[in-house]
């Protein structure tokens, strides 16, 4: 169990707001933070992992107190012992691939991890490049590849998929959840992705203006009924063209293009770029092999 | 005759100089490079001080305070039998401090280069401040520190005003190149002061042209910066 109590004032473009979430996170979770920017979402993050210090708070983590102000007590952030990945990548750039996850060891730490972890992360191929010659969604598997090494209990991801195209995001999710599983981490993800919260989460913890405003499944979170819909997917609308009577709605799910169609009364005022959900119940699915 | 130990002289002052200046250096531009306050603007207009100062000023002060007939110096001498006028050694700390803002300000930008996110990501990863600094800071300021050493190396080496202040004019002991020019054009030896003058003129010139080039290879702009 973790348990984060924290209050620290802060100041943004919009004026001052008092950040005080109330967070609690099972063993194994897959927790996002999900909220607009500015929300204290990255802060709360940054405080958890000891980069920035509260003007008060209890953060206790699998029954070990990492911080609490009122004995004064705040483990360093090289102790914490947690994974951390940016939005930057933050290779360090006089260091080659390899050199970047070595730098992670611990002292007693054997090197056969590093192996492990570029295998799983499919960088063996371009363990001999510096961060220079890698794409982003490459910087950001090594990223995440090196705050793995010291094999940490806790994976903290600030956006890290954001600057990443469509596709990348996809492939780099897919990674994510992978380790996740196979390493039994707890995982706190800030992001405010819909799509890719869905995808990711147990759980969702709404923060709005510093506090929590909401928690749950991301079903309950994103729509308004839990519903029995057998198919549901998220897309982004890209197009509403009118058509006689009705609209025919343009919808990027994933990569791909679906064309819905819907009468004037049921879009509700959905515009383009808007994030929807595009869901059936009566239908029958046909599965055939990808050849 | 020409008499080489001005050179020899030269030479140990301005690799003194910059061995000093790099170690005192690197931890006060560090922390020079992040966050500002009312103390770091206060420090950094004392470093910056030599740039604008005659060498005159500061050496005339040095000499005051270096004098045994003062507190600073009379204590010197009582305690540790270190005399720095006309020495040496206090030829040493003169140019120490008048060549501070050449290996700061170096060094103060190129902390500033190295992103913010890099030192998190390695505290993060458990390393110290100290492992950070020398695994991942100092060796993504490559160009910077070389910038710093040879800047504050040669410009030790053009120095005049200080030198003659603190230091004046004793053969083996304090009379480095440019005070030998200055001699031997007052005592008319135009040839000697001709030689000095010459091969001074072509060693800095070397160090500079080396420095551009170099850093012209890091890609990176002109090392003043």
């Amino acid at each position: 169990m973790i348990e984060i109590h924290i209050e620290k004032k802060l100041r943004s473009s919009s004026g001052e707001m008092q950040l005080n979430p109330d967070i609690r996170i099972r063993e194994g979770e897959f927790i996002t933070l999900f909220g607009p920017s500015g929300s204290g979402k990255t802060t709360t993050l940054r405080i958890r992992a000891g980069l920035t210090s509260p003007d008060r708070g209890f953060i206790k983590t699998f029954g070990e107190i990492w911080l609490d102000t009122t004995r004064k007590i705040e483990k360093p952030v090289q102790e914490r012992k947690l994974g951390f990945v940016f939005q930057d990548p933050a290779l360090f750039s006089n260091m080659d691939v390899k050199e970047n996850l070595k730098f992670a060891l611990d002292k007693k730490q054997k090197k056969d991890i590093i192996y492990e972890i570029m295998e799983v992360m499919d960088l063996t191929g371009v363990q001999h490049l510096k961060p220079g010659k890698l794409s982003g969604g490459q910087k950001q598997r090594v990223a995440l590849a090196r705050a793995l090494v010291r094999q940490p209990r806790i994976l903290l991801l600030d956006e890290p998929l954001s600057s990443l195209d469509h596709d990348m995001r996809w492939k780099l999710q897919d990674y994510i959840i992978k380790i996740h599983h196979s390493y039994n981490l707890t995982t706190i993800l800030v992001s405010h992705d819909v799509a890719e919260v869905y995808k990711m989460s147990d759980r969702v913890i709404m923060l709005n203006n510093g506090a929590v405003t909401a928690q749950g499944s991301p079903e309950e979170i994103f729509s308004n009924r839990p519903t029995s819909m057998k198919f549901q997917f998220i897309g982004e609308v890209l197009k509403v063209e009118a058509e006689n009577f009705v609209r025919i709605v343009s919808v990027l799910i994933g990569n791909q293009i679906v064309k819905v169609i819907a009468m004037e009364e049921d879009l509700h005022g959905i515009r383009t770029g808007e994030k929807v959900f595009v869901s059936s119940k009566a239908f029958n699915p046909v599965i055939r092999k990808i050849q | 005759m020409i008499d080489f130990s001005p050179f020899y002289l030269t030479l140990k002052l301005a690799l003194a100089t910059t061995i000093i200046l790099f170690l005192v250096c690197i931890p006060l531009a560090q922390w020079l490079a992040r966050g500002g306050s009312r103390i770091k603007a206060i420090i950094e207009a004392i470093v910056s001080l030599p740039l604008v100062l005659p060498p005159s000023v500061l050496g005339f002060y040095l000499l005051l305070a270096f004098s045994p007939e003062n507190t600073f110096g009379k204590f010197l001498e009582q305690y540790f039998d270190i005399r720095l006028v006309f020495t040496f050694p206090g030829l040493l700390v003169a140019s120490v401090l008048y060549s501070l803002p050449f290996m700061v300000h170096p060094l103060q930008s190129g902390f500033r280069t190295v992103p913010e996110s890099f030192i998190e990501a390695s505290h993060i990863l458990g390393k110290s401040r100290y492992k950070t600094l020398f695994r991942v800071l100092l060796p993504n300021m490559k160009p910077s520190l070389v910038t710093g050493l040879v800047l504050t190396f040669a410009h030790t080496i053009g120095e005049f005003g200080v030198v003659l202040m603190v230091g004046g004019n004793i053969p083996g002991e304090t009379k480095v190149v440019s005070v030998a020019i200055y001699d031997e054009v007052q005592a008319m030896n135009y040839h000697s002061a001709n030689v000095y003058s010459g091969i001074l003129f072509a060693f800095s010139f070397m160090v500079l042209l080396a420095v551009y080039m170099r850093n012209h290879r890091f890609n990176k702009a002109s090392p003043l910066q």
